[in-house]
């Protein structure tokens, strides 16, 4: 089997996030990057599939000039191989990432690509589909259980709805999923692994031609306010009481809300 | 029995043919010696591994004879010791995915006491780094390393904001990027001084403290990291590397004197690790540095109350700081000191080194009480019966931890923790009104 | 080319979910503007129940087959695509569920349509969708047109009133037929939660209680609450170290990351170590006695008040 898994970087929340100068981006000077955290999980379940299953688990990430890193990463936890693909100033729209990732898998054998979900940039659109409809295969997204057929030939799937109910999925190989957790937590890459990759790996790369856009316009990014302290609710406990209660109505929150 | 007596050997087993005691002939079966057991039966690969290790070579020198059993804090609220694991080794356990790994504090008081220099601060990192290259790694303590490779901080909290603190503090706090000339004393303020809520209050302490003594000082602010030393100790030595190269680059930068730090476990990276990664200098921990200028503090204060001082590891112990943080205490007006039984060289670990601020969740299975609990109870009975004692401290990981269990140990309003460095503060403003 | 505002029905067990009515009513109110129709589109099998709840579209879309019983990502886009080309609407909206996103991304990819997401506002200028999406977390609003004119749209649950959308009505059913299939993906089995001890992260509603609580006996009153709000009850961690409630609904850094829709603290001191684990909650309402308690720095609503005292009367509130 032969298992894909498409990252990518996106803002560390650690950090405050500010809007740039024309109001449509952000200020990205002081950002530092993260590995998606549902690409972390991504990974860890093909990592978990490949090891029941066999085969191997490729990584592919858009070359921005910085996912050096990010793929050493992968090589750490247990990838067999990395990729960079395209060559681009910076992470770009889903539309024009899935476009590059599809190219880059034209030409390479896969049974299996997983992908996070979703990310917090994903303005666009989820990457995962959109990959899968350019390359005419099926896809589920929220995927928290994955088990690959004994023949290889199909996967079966839960597809996680609100409440805790999943719906088992029955998925024809090849495939792409959209992981929204994985049965481990994500694996601890080393640090003294990481360091030493960086020097050592061997890092394949596919040149794709990647055009077009997402086909839409920002017209303004803003920070949403948000009070920084708390609104006090004052007088008898029964006063507080009704006061949460009607707080609660007013969201839907509640017994009455779920029906 | 005389040794002459003819033997002989029946299906592989050795008797005396006769046996005879005082005359009384006792030949028979029972008497049968069983060929001698030897210590070649036990698998020796284990401790071959683990002697193989960088740091591990002295665990094989054990020789059982219990001293560091009784005088392990860890020992005291379960089962444990350098012996204890010895003795697991020696049966083929290599400790990898054995609880035992994550338990030890580094504390180094078995290696005080052990007659072979048996050494767990470097035993234990060298076998909790091939555990976490194996992948065997508590996930609360990989949390951890991922928010110290992420955001040079145990909490995972914006680098920017490592300065934060400084609104509040009352006076200026230079940050030495913004200085551009040399100072005398970088202070580095470390994470838990730098982040958490209270240790700011120390952090903001020390800032007035070192205005009052007119010390020309500066931080580093942003570009400071976290030393790194308790993810060395926890088995991450490549995110030691890592941090301390951030560290190096950020000190090299600027001209200063000496580097002045408010925590010991930076203390002991800066002073004992740093050197061989290319950063020498002189390292003083806060208490090293003001102990010598208590001459010149206006004490306007008196601060009444009754004092115990609990010696952190890595500035007690592991780097041999007893008597500055004892003179500070001395002569703040007003306040009367008092050991704890543990104390000085034999003081008892608050839990938190080597990993141990990161591992509650792992270690509370295996133990009856956290040492911090432990640890407040002997504050509690030094100082704390009439309502006013005060366990003070001397590094940032401690009031945390400290004050969690004078909660959970039913002593709130007995005991209060402060830093040293507070009650500095407190006695150098005028009383409170 | 045209006006309407499309909206695809989500529907489970037979019953139309909540996501698709708040869709319902912004797509009256737009289509109202454009002077298009709000249509919704229907695939399922035996579709005539849940058109009946369709009142607030002024046309509903149906595909009625066997193939449809169940949800399918593959099925629902191979029908989809088509109903979508022919009718070249302004706007198609999604709820941001599991099978919305199955359904958007896929379906923008294959009709060239741009795809807002994680969006909760929708408006019209000049007669064109403007969007306002949630960006990182939420810490960034991102109000965004399509370059042409026309797109889609996956909705965030909640962004709507749902009552919006539940107008009475009988609007004109256009049955299709026969739909475009795609079986690679098979519908197997719907799974419920499984029962036993609560899985905290899941809770939308949590109350959660500190060692403000005093006693163990005084929990019942807190469980009483939590049942009286369709939530369950969290800890900090003093009370899962005294074992009254298992380690398992403890909150915090040594504890579960929870992300309720309600977080309900109940004399909890806010402690870093807390917050680490909750502050993430949608909404935070902290009864504490101690004004300066750190939790009221992160809650959206604070009492300063006995937590027993407000527990009953709030249980007694929503009781009565
Ligand atoms: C390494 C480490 C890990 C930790 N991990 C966690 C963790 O995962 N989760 C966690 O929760 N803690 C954790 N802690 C502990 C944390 O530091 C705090 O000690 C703990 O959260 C305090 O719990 P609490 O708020 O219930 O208790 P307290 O801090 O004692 O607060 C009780 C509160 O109740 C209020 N109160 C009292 N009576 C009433 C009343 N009648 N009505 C209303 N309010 C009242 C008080 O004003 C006070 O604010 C950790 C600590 C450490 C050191
Ligand atoms: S004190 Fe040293 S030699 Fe003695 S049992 Fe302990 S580790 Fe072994
Ligand atoms: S270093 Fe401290 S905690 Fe570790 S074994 Fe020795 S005495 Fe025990």
């Amino acid at each position: 089997m032969e298992f894909i898994v498409l990252l990518k970087q996106v803002p560390d929340l650690a950090e405050e996030l500010e809007i740039d100068a024309d109001g449509t981006d952000l200020a990205r000077d002081w950002l530092s990057y993260v590995t998606s955290e549902w690409d972390e999980y991504a990974l860890e379940e093909a990592l978990q599939l490949r090891d029941q299953a066999g085969g191997s688990v490729t990584c592919l990430a858009l070359d921005t000039g910085s996912v050096d890193e990010l793929l050493a990463t992968c090589l750490a936890r247990g990838a067999d191989r990395v990729v960079k693909v395209g060559s681009f100033e910076r992470q770009p729209a889903s539309h024009v990432a899935a476009a590059a990732f599809a190219a880059a898998l034209r030409d390479m054998p896969h049974h299996l690509v997983l992908t996070g979900v979703q990310a917090i940039d994903d303005l666009d659109g989820q990457v995962g589909p959109l990959v899968a409809t350019l390359l005419d295969l099926p896809h589920v997204s929220v995927v928290t259980h994955i088990a690959v057929g004994p023949d290889g030939r199909t996967a079966t799937v839960h597809q996680e709805y609100a409440g805790g109910v999943v719906a088992e999925l029955e998925v024809d190989l090849p495939a792409t999923l959209g992981v929204q957790t994985s049965r481990e937590t994500p694996r601890y890459a080393p640090v003294s692994r990481v360091r030493q990759l960086m020097k050592t790996m061997e890092v394949g790369s596919v040149e794709v031609s990647a055009d077009g856009g997402a086909g839409l316009v920002i017209e303004a990014m803003s920070v949403p306010e948000v009070s920084a302290t708390a609104e006090m609710i004052a007088g008898s406990p029964d006063a507080i009481a009704e006061r949460i209660a009607a707080i609660l109505a007013e969201r839907g929150i509640g017994k009455a809300a779920v029906r | 029995m005389q040794r002459e007596l003819p033997v002989i050997k029946v299906d592989g087993v050795t008797e005396l043919e006769h046996a005879v005691v005082e005359g009384v002939d006792i030949s028979g079966h029972w008497n049968r010696m069983f060929t001698q057991r030897s210590i070649t039966e036990y698998p020796t690969e284990a401790m071959d591994w683990i002697t193989g290790l960088e740091g591990g070579e002295s665990l094989r020198n054990c020789y059982q004879c219990g001293k560091c059993v009784p005088v392990c804090p860890v020992n005291h609220v379960g089962d444990y010791g350098p012996r204890k694991l010895n003795a697991k080794v020696i049966r083929g356990n290599r400790l990898i995915d054995d609880p035992d790994l994550w338990l030890c504090t580094t504390c180094g008081n078995c290696y005080r006491v052990c007659p072979k220099e048996v050494n767990p601060i470097q035993f234990m990192p060298a076998i909790r780094e091939q555990a976490v290259l194996e992948g065997n790694i508590p996930d609360e303590l990989s949390d951890v390393f991922r928010n110290l490779q992420r955001t040079g901080n145990p909490m995972g909290e914006s680098p920017r904001k490592r300065a934060d603190w400084i609104a509040g503090a009352g006076v200026e706090i230079p940050v030495i990027s913004q200085l551009d000339r040399p100072v005398d004393v970088l202070w580095y303020v470390s994470d838990y001084t730098s982040y958490h809520p209270r240790g700011q209050d120390a952090a903001r302490a020390m800032a007035r403290v070192l205005t009052a003594l007119g010390v020309d000082f500066a931080i580093l602010g942003p570009e400071e990291r976290s030393d790194g030393d308790s993810a060395r100790l926890a088995g991450e030595t490549g995110l030691f590397e890592l941090l301390a190269e951030q560290n190096i680059k950020a000190f090299s930068r600027y001209e200063f004197k000496r580097l002045v730090v408010m925590d010991p476990h930076a203390y002991n990276a800066f002073r004992n690790r740093y050197p061989a990664l290319g950063w020498e200098g002189e390292v003083l921990h806060y208490t090293q540095f003001l102990a010598p200028l208590v001459d010149g503090m206006r004490f306007l204060s008196r601060v009444e109350l009754d004092v115990t001082y609990h010696d952190p590891c890595y500035l007690g112990r592991n780097n041999g700081e007893y008597d500055a943080p004892r003179r500070l205490l001395e002569a703040i007006p007003g306040i009367r000191l008092a050991e704890m039984p543990h104390n000085r060289a034999n003081g008892y670990c608050c839990g938190g080194g080597g990993g141990g601020m990161w591992l509650d969740g792992t270690v509370a299975g295996h133990v009856s009480e956290r040492l911090s609990e432990r640890r407040v109870r002997e504050a509690v009975a030094t100082v704390g019966t009439d309502g006013t004692g005060v366990l003070s401290v001397a590094c940032p990981y401690e009031p945390s931890r400290f004050e969690d269990a004078v909660k959970s140990t039913g002593n709130d309003g007995r005991l209060v923790v402060r830093d040293i460095i507070e009650l500095l503060d407190q006695a150098m403003q005028p009383p409170a009104a | 080319m045209s006006d309407d505002i499309l909206v695809l029905v989500e529907h489970r067990a037979g019953t139309v979910l909540d996501p698709t009515f708040e869709l319902l009513g912004r797509a009256r109110a737009l289509a109202a503007e454009t002077g298009g129709q709000a249509i919704a589109v229907v695939l399922g099998s035996g579709v005539d129940p849940l058109v009946a709840t369709l009142g607030a579209a002024d046309r509903v879309i149906a595909v009625d087959d066997p193939a449809f019983a169940e949800f399918s990502p593959s099925s629902y886009q191979a029908a989809l695509v088509p109903i979508v080309r022919d009718r070249s609407p302004r706007l198609v909206l999604v709820a941001n569920t599991g099978p919305g996103m199955d359904v958007a991304s896929g379906l923008s990819a294959a009709t060239g349509l741009a795809l807002a997401a994680y969006a909760t506002g929708v408006a019209l200028e000049g007669g064109a969708p403007v969007v306002t999406c949630q960006l990182y977390a939420g810490k960034i609003d991102a109000r965004v047109r399509f370059a042409d004119g026309r797109g889609i749209a996956t909705v965030v649950a909640g962004s709507f009133p749902v009552e919006s959308g539940m107008a009475a009505g009988s609007p004109p059913v256009e049955r299709l037929g026969p739909p475009a299939t795609d079986g690679r993906i098979r519908f197997k089995a719907l799974l419920a939660p499984e029962a036993g001890d609560v899985d905290i992260t899941r809770e939308t509603v949590l109350v959660s209680v500190g060692r403000g609580v005093g006693e163990q006996e005084n929990l019942e009153l807190v469980e009483e609450l939590a049942t009286a709000l369709g939530g369950a009850v969290s800890v900090s961690r003093p009370l899962a170290d005294a074992g009254w409630l298992p380690r398992s609904r403890q909150v915090g850094k040594s504890g579960l990351k929870v992300k309720p829709r309600l977080y309900l603290a109940l004399g909890i001191s806010g402690a870093p170590e807390h917050l680490e684990g909750m502050r993430g909650a949608d909404l935070i309402i902290a009864v504490n006695t101690d004004p300066r308690a750190p939790i009221f720095s992160v809650a959206h609503y604070g009492a300063v008040a006995d937590l027993l005292d407000v527990a009953q009367a709030l249980t007694r509130r929503l009781a009565g």
